[in-house]
């Protein structure tokens, strides 16, 4: 620190270098200082950009071998080096889907109690337990999944889904064969309870952000929960809603760990969604380590660069829907 | 004809009542099964030998030492490489750069980059370390970590740094403090304790991240601390095992699961209390 003294009334010649001399020091450090946090800036931007070059210079072998059969052909032959992408995209949007159709509605639900229904005091608690199991490691739902969920399905539930769907012509088709436990429903089922706990503080975060006034208003002209949350609280947050679906979209694509312990791994697209199938990420997570040969390498390499470009499409959207509603709210 | 609507009202609301309920029971109740599976399974396989003693060969006993080691050791320098980068980032952005566009870029690609897939950002690792170095290595590891807490800190500290009053800077200006100075002895004071909650929710974050380990420190089945050289860590450790038919190895991983889940929680639930006592004061 420097020590400015404005006591002395008479400043030396000396004294007003030395303290030129000072300020120059400091006004320097503010310029380092400047300099270092907007390269540490930059940096994050180039490390988005590093990773798209990184994977696209990796992808290019597969990709010029492949060309635009590569996303549209579901061979996967590691040993006449031929692969192609469509069955593990495909197992990533229908797994995805899954659990988006089962999050949603649970996240929105108890979103909805937490913020018109739970009593006052447990609304706290509640939702503390929501947002700390938000940051329990995938890896332990994929292994619950693996040991726990996978034989229930196997012993219980995928057989009775099987007699009971077994004479509807297009659910038939969804829950033919034998039950495995593991694959495509099962994986669908560990992401939605995996983003179950995202979906839920996001929308209650957003449900939350209601002017209560709106509320009082409509619940003083006779309107009830139902209708409150139908009529007023969805409206006014719809965009931070799908925002944060979207947000929970993303985790439930990229999501490895939980999904590669009980999807099976079987580069097949099959129209029952008991059998096994893979995930992008499943793909790379069981293979890369054992990936003999550049083109083998350069194909997974490739299927990371898809799922970077429709992870970043997906999540933009989502920055940009919240973006929106955070701007509103102020 | 009133009556029917008000009964058709009524019928709408006590069923989505019942659905809210109802939702929040079976969710919480899925959620209650999978900490308790965890915590029964976990349990019992824990005993001391878990801590002294190295990861077995299959069909014998053994313990988990050389996966915690080698996990803290990554986790450590992933923070000290993340952190600095992380929190100059955040500092740009809420003190020099408050209205720049670099800033309103940079939050954007930030906050794709915090929920970006983490097996991309091992393929990236792999790309740029393990290829060039020719072997996979424990500091490989430690900076696919980096990457991943770098978002978690520049988030954190922005936001932090936006919560100190202006007053406080503006005080400081009006002494002649130079800004660097401001930023470093009054922002940085005031925001400390979030700053702090932002690097524990990194650690939280990365201690069970598995992708993108799988190929940088790839694993190793004996104690190493050489960083040069493939390192093993608890996820990847849980990962093999929990896929093995060994029954050993299977209890090893649920104990290895319990051991994380217990330290992201402990850690998420001081990093609450930090933030909490800041929010209160």
């Amino acid at each position: 620190m420097v020590d400015v003294t404005w006591g002395g009334a008479r400043v030396g010649a000396q004294d007003a270098a030395e303290r030129a001399r000072a300020l120059d020091k400091l006004r320097l450090g503010d310029v380092i200082f400047h300099a270092i946090t907007r390269s540490a800036a930059i940096l994050v931007l180039l490390l988005l950009g590093g990773v798209m070059v990184a994977l696209l210079l990796g992808a290019l072998p597969a990709l010029q071998t492949f060309g635009f059969d590569f996303v549209t052909t579901q061979r996967w032959n590691p040993v006449t080096e031929k692969f192609g992408a469509l069955a593990p995209i495909y197992g990533t949007l229908i797994t995805s889907l899954i659990a988006m159709v089962i999050a949603v509605p649970f996240g929105l639900l108890i979103a909805m109690f937490l913020t018109e229904l739970c009593p006052m005091w447990l609304r706290r608690p509640i939702g503390i337990a929501i947002e700390l199991l938000a940051g329990i490691p995938s890896i332990i739902y994929g292994i619950w999944g693996l040991f726990v969920l996978a034989p229930f399905l196997q012993q219980y539930v995928q057989p009775a889904l099987i007699s009971a769907f077994g004479d509807i012509p297009v659910l038939s088709t969804l829950f033919a064969g034998p039950p495995y436990g593991i694959g495509m429903l099962t994986a669908g089922l560990i992401l939605a309870i995996m983003v179950l706990p995202f979906v839920t503080s996001i929308s209650r975060d957003v449900f939350d952000a209601v002017p209560p006034v709106l509320k009082e208003a409509a619940y003083g002209l006779g309107c009830s929960t139902w209708e409150v949350m139908r009529h007023v609280v969805l409206p006014y947050t719809r965009v931070g809603v799908i925002g944060g679906v979207m947000l929970g979209l993303g985790r439930a694509l990229g999501e490895t760990m939980a999904v590669t312990f009980v999807i099976g791994n079987a580069h097949k697209i099959s129209g029952s969604l008991l059998a096994p199938g893979t995930t992008i990420s499943a793909t790379i997570a069981n293979e890369f380590t054992e990936a003999v040969g550049d083109l083998y390498t350069s194909s997974l390499i490739a299927l990371g660069l898809i799922l970077f470009v429709i992870t970043f499409i997906v999540l933009a959207i989502a920055r940009y829907m919240l973006m929106r509603i955070e701007r509103r709210v102020g | 004809m009133d009556a029917s609507i008000y009964a058709a009202r009524r019928r709408s609301n006590v069923m989505a009542t019942v659905a809210s309920y109802a939702a929040t029971g079976i969710g919480l109740a899925g959620l209650a099964m999978i900490l308790i599976v965890l915590f029964w399974e976990g349990f019992s396989g824990l005993s001391l030998a878990v801590f002294t003693q190295m990861t077995p060969p299959p069909g014998s006993a053994g313990g988990l030492l050389n996966a915690i080691v080698g996990s803290i050791m990554m986790t450590v320098i992933a923070i000290a490489i993340g952190t600095p980068i992380g929190m100059l980032a955040g500092t740009y952005m809420a003190e020099y750069g408050r209205h720049e566009k670099l800033t309103s870029i940079v939050r954007f690609i930030n906050d794709i980059l915090l929920s970006a897939p983490s097996i991309v950002v091992g393929l990236f690792i792999y790309e740029v370390m393990v290829v060039p170095m020719g072997h996979f290595s424990g500091i490989a590891g430690a900076v696919a970590l980096a990457v991943i807490v770098i978002p978690v800190v520049v988030r954190t500290t922005e936001d932090m740094l936006m919560l100190v009053p202006n007053t406080l800077r503006e005080a400081a200006a009006s002494i002649g403090l130079p800004r660097s100075l401001m930023i470093r002895h009054i922002a940085y004071r005031a925001a400390r304790s979030g700053i702090i909650t932002g690097i524990l929710l990194a650690v939280a974050r990365i201690s069970g991240e598995t992708a993108p380990l799988l190929f940088t420190a790839l694993n190793n089945q004996f104690y190493s601390s050489n960083l040069n050289a493939p390192m093993s860590s608890l996820p990847v450790v849980i990962f093999q095992f929990a896929l093995s038919p060994y029954a050993d190895w299977q209890k090893l991983a649920w104990t290895g699961a319990l051991i994380i889940t217990i330290s992201v929680l402990v850690l998420s639930i001081v990093a609450r209390a930090l933030a909490g006592t800041r929010k209160a004061s």
